[in-house]
């Protein structure tokens, strides 16, 4: 059997856990082995972006000791992923980890992304009968230049009705301490987001990063919008048998 | 006076509740950004464009003692003066020096922002000089005694009857906020200053080194009448605005329009080199080139950032910054705001007053994406925090912050258990309804979100428990 070892990230473990037990359902149905390093604890990332790259080294080094072994590393978030990906190779460069950061930068993989390019599987059989607008997180878009990969993954969904929300590759606003620091640009930022997701009609937005997902949430609860978010495992991990009991289905109206 | 960082703050919140300056900047902004994407066609690859247009600026910034000594050598033959000035203050001196001796009483100046940057033109007004700005935009900021809002267009967060209304009070005798009217009130003020000034003063977007002729770009034709009528040009241009070669034009020209504002090429591309020549009918008696460092060449040290240099100033990555958007452009309170300022400014002004901007970005990465020379600005966002945090500048009780972070996440075992203390005391507060009160720890993120849900069981716990059963 296929191995696969997860990447939690930090926030994802304490804050939202479902997120990753939902990406471990799908990547289990399709007949992966599934790994957890106990061991892993956060990327660096926060530190990373906020200028302490010396205090966010050793939790890189920390980290490519966790996944040393592992030959396919898998994350539910586009950000952490390129954190790893892109940024190790810079924030270990001239040292003697310079190398194996290289080598896992090739290895580590956003959920979507593995599903897509490496799994090739896109029909996942799930079932979800709401209608989903999908959000471009910046560093899955930009960093990763993912932008198919998701909406391929979320087409062949059952009963799904995705729409495009107007200027879906806009920034939420959350960008990590950022989101805290200048929260009134953040949260203005994020206003526009759920504005738009509301002209789309969509009754729930996704995405590949929970952590824009979160900042998400918590505006448009604050301002009592109708629209949920629900991460894109959330939406894979649904089949038929589990939404069977769902009183909006209705037999006959699911299609491919 | 509080500090830059203290007014960026305050700004920030007046801007980001500012509904409707966001409504108009985002009108504007959507009509430039459907214009660049219905015109980006007309190149058969975008890409390629971005990718030369660097190779081009690459070559001048990385070999300045070259182009600008035969750029120089060019200007000089033809009779042109150059001046080379370290600071912003040498510059204003020599230009104030030239308007002395010729007895210059009136000048019009057209769209430049190295002028916002050396601050030329209340030097020349303390010398009881007359300032017209005639690209239409910067009138309007000039008017209202308003530095220019965006680097592009000056006067993009005016509605037509904030206008109508400024005219009104200047002018009188304006009858309704219809552009053509507007347009004709401005252009009957400026034709008067226009005939009477002695001296014009515009920027350089491109500085010709095999020609040693200025390339200058605008849409309302000012840049050529400001240049050409007036008995003394003085241009003005940083360093890094040099090109090996004239055809380089042939892309640097539609790549700046296109970028700026999704137009194949600007209305007016004009190349000047040098006073009146004996067999000219036209052009200035004296032509003067002001060529600025600043702090450039520090810039041009540092080989992580160099790149910074080959900006063309088309204001491309303030329109797609959210920030920008949201803040807009005088909150910065900086010559060049946007991403561009928040990577240049803490490069360019000392002192460490503007360190707080890089700090002010989601890090989206939208500027790079839209960069026609391929900045990789939101990555120097992240290099000069770097900078900043090893410069030790930042407060005691971050730099603890990180440090304890640091050090609960070194173990596992540290970083599983106060996890579960923290959730569990959240729990418990916001049971008890103390959510967003000062007890709330995460009252930097309740206090614009509702709180988020948290769970009784990290995914370490749950995973242990239901692997088996997934």
């Amino acid at each position: 059997m296929k191995k696969v070892a997860m990447f939690i990230p930090c926030f994802v473990d304490q804050l939202m856990p479902q997120v990753g037990m939902d990406m471990a359902r799908v990547l289990r149905r399709i007949g992966y082995e599934l790994e957890f390093p106990e061991e892993q604890t956060c990327c660096g990332q926060p530190g990373f972006n906020s200028g302490y790259w010396q205090d966010a080294r050793p939790l890189a080094e920390r980290f490519l000791r966790v996944f040393r072994d592992a030959e396919v590393v898998v994350c539910p978030s586009g950000s952490c992923t390129t954190m790893v990906r892109n940024f190790y190779p810079e924030l270990l460069a001239g040292t003697p980890l310079q190398q194996e950061a290289a080598g896992l930068s090739r290895r580590v993989f956003e959920f979507s992304e593995f599903l897509v390019k490496q799994a090739k599987v896109i029909d996942l059989g799930a079932a979800f009968p709401h209608r989903v607008a999908y959000h471009d997180a910046c560093h899955a878009l930009r960093e990763l230049h993912l932008k198919q990969e998701p909406r391929e993954l979320l087409r062949r969904v059952r009963g799904i009705d995705l729409v495009e929300m107007p200027y879906s590759e806009e920034c939420c606003g959350f960008g990590g301490t950022f989101a805290t620091k200048f929260s009134m640009i953040s949260s203005a930022m994020g206003d526009n987001k759920i504005r738009n997701a509301e002209t789309s009609t969509a009754q729930y937005l996704t995405s590949t990063d929970p952590s824009c997902l979160m900042h998400i949430d918590g505006i448009l609860r604050r301002r009592n919008s109708p629209v949920r978010t629900i991460y894109l495992a959330g939406i894979l991990a649904q089949t038929d048998a589990s939404t069977a009991a769902s009183p909006h289905e209705k037999k006959g109206e699911v299609s491919l | 006076m509080s500090s830059p960082a203290q007014e960026f703050l305050r700004g920030a919140a007046i801007k980001s509740a500012d509904q409707k300056h966001r409504q108009i900047v985002r009108r504007g902004i959507d009509h430039y950004e459907s214009a660049v994407e219905r015109n980006r066609a007309r190149f058969s690859s975008w890409e390629a464009a971005r990718q030369r247009a660097y190779e081009i600026k690459w070559e001048g910034v990385n070999h300045l003692d070259k182009y600008l000594l035969e750029f120089e050598a060019r200007v000089k033959e033809r009779g042109g003066h150059v001046f080379w000035a370290e600071s912003s203050e040498q510059a204003r001196q020599y230009i104030i020096d030239v308007a002395a001796r010729a007895g210059v009483r009136t000048v019009v100046k057209s769209k430049s922002m190295v002028t916002e940057e050396i601050h030329l033109t209340s030097a020349l007004e303390e010398k009881g000089i007359q300032v017209f700005e005639t690209d239409l935009g910067e009138f309007i900021v000039q008017l209202r005694n308003e530095p220019p809002y965006h680097i592009m267009t000056p006067a993009m967060h005016l509605s037509r009857t904030d206008i109508a209304d400024l005219f009104r009070e200047k002018f009188g005798e304006i009858e309704s906020d219809d552009p053509q009217e507007l347009v004709a009130a401005a252009r009957r003020a400026l034709r008067k200053a226009f005939f009477s000034a002695e001296m014009g003063i515009s920027g350089a977007n491109f500085l010709v080194a095999d020609s040693g002729m200025i390339a200058l770009t605008t849409n309302e034709g000012n840049g050529r009448l400001g240049t050409s009528l007036p008995r003394i040009h003085v241009a003005v241009a940083g360093i890094e605005k040099v090109i090996p070669r004239t055809e380089d034009l042939a892309l640097l020209w539609p790549t700046i329009a296109q970028a700026a504002v999704g137009q194949s090429i600007a209305c007016y591309n004009t190349l000047l080199g040098g006073p009146r020549a004996a067999n000219e009918v036209d052009g200035p008696e004296e032509f003067h080139v002001v060529l600025l460092d600043n702090g450039r060449s520090e810039l041009l040290a540092n080989a992580e950032q160099r790149d910074v240099l080959h900006c063309i100033r088309c204001g491309a990555c303030l329109n797609a910054c959210p920030v920008f958007r949201t803040v807009g452009g005088h909150t910065y309170g900086t010559t060049y705001p946007g991403p561009i300022g928040s990577v240049l400014t803490p490069n360019l002004r000392g002192g460490g007053q503007f360190q707080h901007l890089p700090f002010a970005s989601s890090l989206c990465g939208a500027c790079t994406d839209v960069c026609p020379v391929k900045i990789d600005l939101h990555h120097h966002l992240l290099h000069n925090r770097r900078d900043i945090v090893d410069s030790a500048t930042r407060p005691a009780g971050e730099r603890l912050g990180f440090q304890l972070w640091r050090w609960m996440m070194m173990s596992a075992l540290r970083f599983a258990l106060l996890g579960s203390a923290g959730r569990a005391a959240l729990r418990l507060l916001y049971a008890i309804g103390l959510e967003r009160s000062m007890l709330d720890p995460l009252r930097p993120w309740t206090k614009v979100h509702a709180a988020p849900a948290i769970p009784a069981k990290s995914f370490r716990t749950l995973w242990r428990e239901q692997r088996g059963a997934l």
